[in-house]
């Protein structure tokens, strides 16, 4: 049962994920971005990280994908606008990186990760049962990576400075 | 030992972190102020000043913490506090405070009336901080990012250059592809280690045999791609002349000499650190990195006539020495780095400082032949150009010579002979374009009569100019004290033997170690 909705899911991200980058329309292709991270967030149901798949959702389906639209509209990029994936060279150059990523993930695959790194089978269900979905997140973000989530705060600071100086009207 | 700091616990990681917090304090407090005070001139100038202060105040925070010789509590978990951390987070401090010396002058006299520019400065140093504090991936990258979105945004600061915005945009879009690279390699080191720690994942290496597993060796290389990047080495160098060249100049100068420092810094801390042990890895890839970066740098700069371009060109050869010194991925090394960059801070600020005085309107159009002449109407000016052409050639007598001395040393010693001769050549081609400068500025005569009639240094920059150029021949005369610093401040960089041997592996390592 599980197997047969990892594999329809990955479908639908992988078709979908294609869909987005061959539509020419910016809005069909934001719409294709959505499903693929609807589907993404499926596969964090299936493995076990419900907090992540409902933030998946919240902020990058909901908050962030509305913004892209937003911004569509503003800038009135609904209609087919030109590609900018120039002449073949282009098309070379991106096909070949695609291979190239495809190849390492292949290779990836057939690595197995050693034992002791891997948490015990169960191990995340076990704790959405005992501390509830969201702890087992708080809990370290909080504790042992406070210092990252602070440094986050500074970059989303600096990126609204940057963007304020470069979007002011008066020069 | 001095004093001990539990980073588990948040009093510690206020004290460890000091630098950094006082730093944030007063970017916050300039924030306010430019946000209220953004009229003109004198606010623009009053901007400068604080952000003055704030750099000033970070450095005596952050030799405090060295002066307590402070160290962690066991394994680093977030933040490394060692000397490799303190010195080079001096040497991007100077490098910023000399920016902001710098930009004083410039802003006014290029009219970039926003007070914001400070601020952006502030912020990128408190990445570059971070990024040689972190002992953790997740803590470098965010470092790395901090720094980097700060510094696109310096690049196109001149709205009214239509080059500063071509550079910002091209500089920008390249730069979010390689932090992408580096998150992948991040991503996939973790998959295979199972942990971001940078000692534990030296720890994983070593207890687990992972020396040879396929998705380290992807994880390691697409690292490198991502860093190779950041520091402009070839081939992935296609960005950095267009956007030094569009880039205000004190600002093409803090890229050059502190954004790539930052880099290196991070880039040393993990070769040498979490993948010393497992040098056969990388160890070829950073070499044929090196090699054509050196090169192709030195012979791409050999065709440039304009200043500005050529100096751009000449910051992708010393990308190639300075990856020389990752290369032996030793404390020998990273001892050659700290020196390398320090004399290499002080020549690029100085350098581009000489460029922003005989230049105007983002001096882009400044080429060398229009330097004839400069030595009999501005004596110490075209002596401090001097100064820094051979301090960059490397000729003795200057900090240059010292620093590719000590980086010829550390190849050497780790067995890399041939990559010191190939050091040697770069060099020898490299006074192809450094030479010139000088000739034209002390053998030629000026073009007319009126030539430099406003090339002077006013204010602040005259002090950087004057400052860098006396400390470079300071230092090739008389590089104990600094060679000293280096080598003392590195010289803990590998993990000690008690963690690799006793350390715990595995999910809950790094809680574990808590």
């Amino acid at each position: 049962m599980l197997e047969a909705v990892f594999w329809a899911n990955a479908g639908i991200a992988i078709v979908s994920a294609l869909a987005c980058i061959t539509r020419r329309s910016p809005v069909a292709s934001a719409l294709w971005l959505i499903m693929t991270l609807f589907a993404t967030a499926v596969m964090f149901v299936l493995l076990d990280a419900h907090f992540i798949a409902v933030l998946q959702v919240m902020v990058y389906s909901g908050a962030i994908m509305v913004l892209f639209l937003f911004v569509i509209m503003l800038l009135n990029l609904g209609d087919q606008s030109a590609t900018d994936m120039k002449g073949w060279f282009g098309r070379v150059v991106g096909l070949a990186l695609g291979v190239f990523v495809m190849v390492e993930l292949w290779v990836i695959t057939k690595v197995v990760p050693v034992d002791q790194i891997r948490l015990p089978a169960g191990e995340l269900n076990r704790m959405t049962v005992d501390e509830g979905a969201i702890a087992p997140v708080a809990q370290v973000l909080y504790t042992t990576y406070l210092l990252p989530f602070l440094l986050t705060a500074i970059l989303l600071l600096a990126a609204i400075a940057g963007a304020v100086v470069l979007a002011k009207r008066e020069v | 030992m001095g004093m001990v700091v539990n980073l588990a616990t948040p009093a510690g990681l206020f004290w460890g972190m000091l630098p950094e917090i006082v730093l944030t304090g007063w970017a916050l407090a300039l924030m306010l102020v430019a946000g209220w005070r953004h009229g003109g001139e004198e606010d623009q100038r009053f901007a400068g000043q604080l952000a003055l202060a704030a750099l000033v105040s970070t450095l005596f925070a952050l030799w405090w913490l060295w002066a307590k010789d402070a160290r962690p509590d066991g394994i680093a978990l977030m933040i490394a506090l060692d000397g490799f951390r303190y010195a080079s987070s001096t040497i991007f401090l100077l490098g910023a405070i000399m920016t902001v010396m710098l930009s004083l002058g410039y802003v006014r006299r290029e009219r970039i009336h926003t007070p914001e520019y400070y601020l952006l400065i502030l912020f990128a140093t408190i990445g570059m901080m971070v990024m040689s504090a972190a002992a953790d991936l997740i803590v470098l990258f965010l470092g790395l990012e901090i720094m980097s979105i700060c510094v696109y945004v310096l690049t196109g600061i001149n709205r009214r250059s239509v080059f500063g915005a071509e550079a910002a945009l091209k500089y920008f879009l390249l730069g979010a592809f390689a932090s992408g690279f580096l998150i992948y390699g991040i991503a996939l080191i973790y998959g295979a280690t199972g942990t971001t720690n940078l000692t534990l994942i030296a720890v994983s290496i070593t207890n687990l045999g992972l020396q040879s597993n396929g998705m380290l060796m992807a994880g390691i290389g697409l690292l490198i791609i991502g860093f190779a990047f950041k520091v402009g080495a070839v081939p992935f160098h296609m960005w950095t002349p267009d956007v030094y060249e569009g880039a205000p100049t004190p600002i093409t100068a803090f890229m050059a000499a502190a954004v790539k420092a930052a880099a290196f810094a991070a880039l040393m801390r993990i070769m040498v650190h979490s993948l010393g042990e497992s040098i056969g890895t990388w160890q070829n890839a950073v070499w044929w990195l090196a090699v054509v970066t050196m090169l192709g740098g030195n012979l791409m700069a050999l065709a440039q006539r304009r200043l500005k371009r050529m100096l751009a060109y000449s910051s992708i050869a010393h990308a190639g020495y300075l990856l020389t010194a990752v290369v032996s991925g030793t404390e020998t090394g990273a001892a050659a780095y700290l020196f390398y960059a320090f004399a290499y801070t002080l020549v690029t600020l100085g350098a581009f400082g000489v460029l922003a005085v005989v230049g105007r309107n983002g001096e882009r159009d400044v080429r060398i032949d229009d330097l004839a002449g400069l030595a009999a109407k501005r004596p110490w000016l075209a002596f401090a150009m001097a100064v820094f052409m051979l301090s960059l050639l490397g000729f003795p007598g200057t900090a240059g010579f010292m620093a590719k001395w000590y980086v010829l040393m550390s190849a050497i010693e780790a067995d890399q002979w041939k990559l010191g001769i190939i050091l040697v050549l770069a060099s020898v081609v490299s006074a192809g374009y450094y030479l010139p400068v000088v000739m034209e500025m002390y053998m030629n005569q000026p073009i007319t009569e009126e030539a430099h009639q406003e090339s002077v240094a006013v204010g602040a920059g005259r002090w950087v100019i004057g400052a860098t150029a006396a400390l470079l021949l300071l230092i090739g005369f008389f590089p104990g004290r600094l060679m000293d610093v280096s080598r003392s401040s590195s010289d803990d960089l590998k993990p000690s033997a008690a963690f690799t041997l006793n350390a715990p592996t595995g999910p809950d390592a790094g809680m574990a170690s808590r």
